[in-house]
């Protein structure tokens, strides 16, 4: 798994590629935690080139989402979600949790 | 019990249960999946249960990494995929796992039991069974210990 974060104006582009699963889902946690405890709270999660995610990964992005959402009125979105993690996503009934988002643009725009 | 898979050099992976290998685990099965001629999408679903449920092993059964083994054995035969795990950790009753909370608000979520889930809605049979297993032990001859056996079934659609 690799993790990339590109600062906007309004909002951090968090890209992330390969396999998210028990062992690398911390590591995600880690740099979204960092991302939140730097005092921003609006996160485009990009994962087009995401291969895989577990349920510790979903377990990870609900709970930067809640992080973001309820204590500091910010959004985790997603973009560019492959459509089998859309369907894990589906079968964890996370999708109303989230906004989707096609490209990067519209993503970033959308803050 | 008819599910049990007779352990071999050929289709069994031995590795201690740390997330790190979770990796290995998924590409040992791999070969299985591609024997069976699964489509990519099966083959997706069969990797997520068998992360799943070996991710619980290191979770629950075991309580943290490096604490015993996790033996992966597979099986395929005419139109399925079986896949067999074992531990040697704490035993749990598949009954008194909480169905996972799908439709609370974000606040309220609760994002336990969602692995369980998954196996359950990615194979077509998830079973568990505590089994006698016989080991040396010095001094002793062989004795029948009681591990964890979870046995999983993918058909082809």
């Amino acid at each position: 798994m690799e993790i990339n974060t590109t600062q906007y104006k309004r909002c951090e582009l968090v890209k992330v590629s390969g396999r998210v699963d028990s062992f690398t889902a911390p590591k995600l946690g880690e740099a979204l935690s960092e991302i939140t405890q730097s005092g921003k709270y609006n996160i485009a999660l990009e994962m087009g080139d995401v291969e895989y995610v577990s349920s510790a990964g979903l377990r990870v992005m609900i709970d930067v989402q809640k992080t973001c959402k309820h204590i500091y009125k910010g959004e985790v979105i997603l973009v560019s979600i492959p459509k089998r993690i859309y369907e894990t996503l589906e079968l964890a009934g996370f999708v109303p949790l989230f906004r989707f988002f096609d490209n990067v643009t519209e993503a970033v725009e959308s803050f | 019990m008819s599910r049990q898979i007779l352990r071999n050099i050929h289709n069994t992976l031995t590795v201690p249960a740390q997330f790190k290998n979770l990796k290995k685990i998924r590409r040992f099965v791999k070969k299985f999946i591609r024997q069976a001629g699964f489509t990519e999408d099966e083959s997706y679903k069969v990797q997520l249960a068998v992360d799943e449920a070996c991710s619980n092993i290191i979770e629950h059964a075991y309580a943290g990494e490096n604490q015993g083994d996790i033996v992966c054995s597979c099986e395929c035969s005419n139109e399925e995929l079986i896949i067999q795990l074992v531990d040697y950790g704490k035993s749990f009753d598949p009954e008194r796992i909480e169905a996972p909370d799908l439709h609370s608000s974000l606040k309220d979520r609760k994002t336990g039991g969602l692995g369980f889930y998954f196996m359950h809605q990615l194979m077509d049979e998830v079973t568990f069974m505590i089994v006698p297993e016989s080991i040396a032990v010095n001094g002793a001859g062989v004795i029948d210990r009681p591990v964890n056996m979870l046995v999983m079934v993918k058909r082809r659609s």
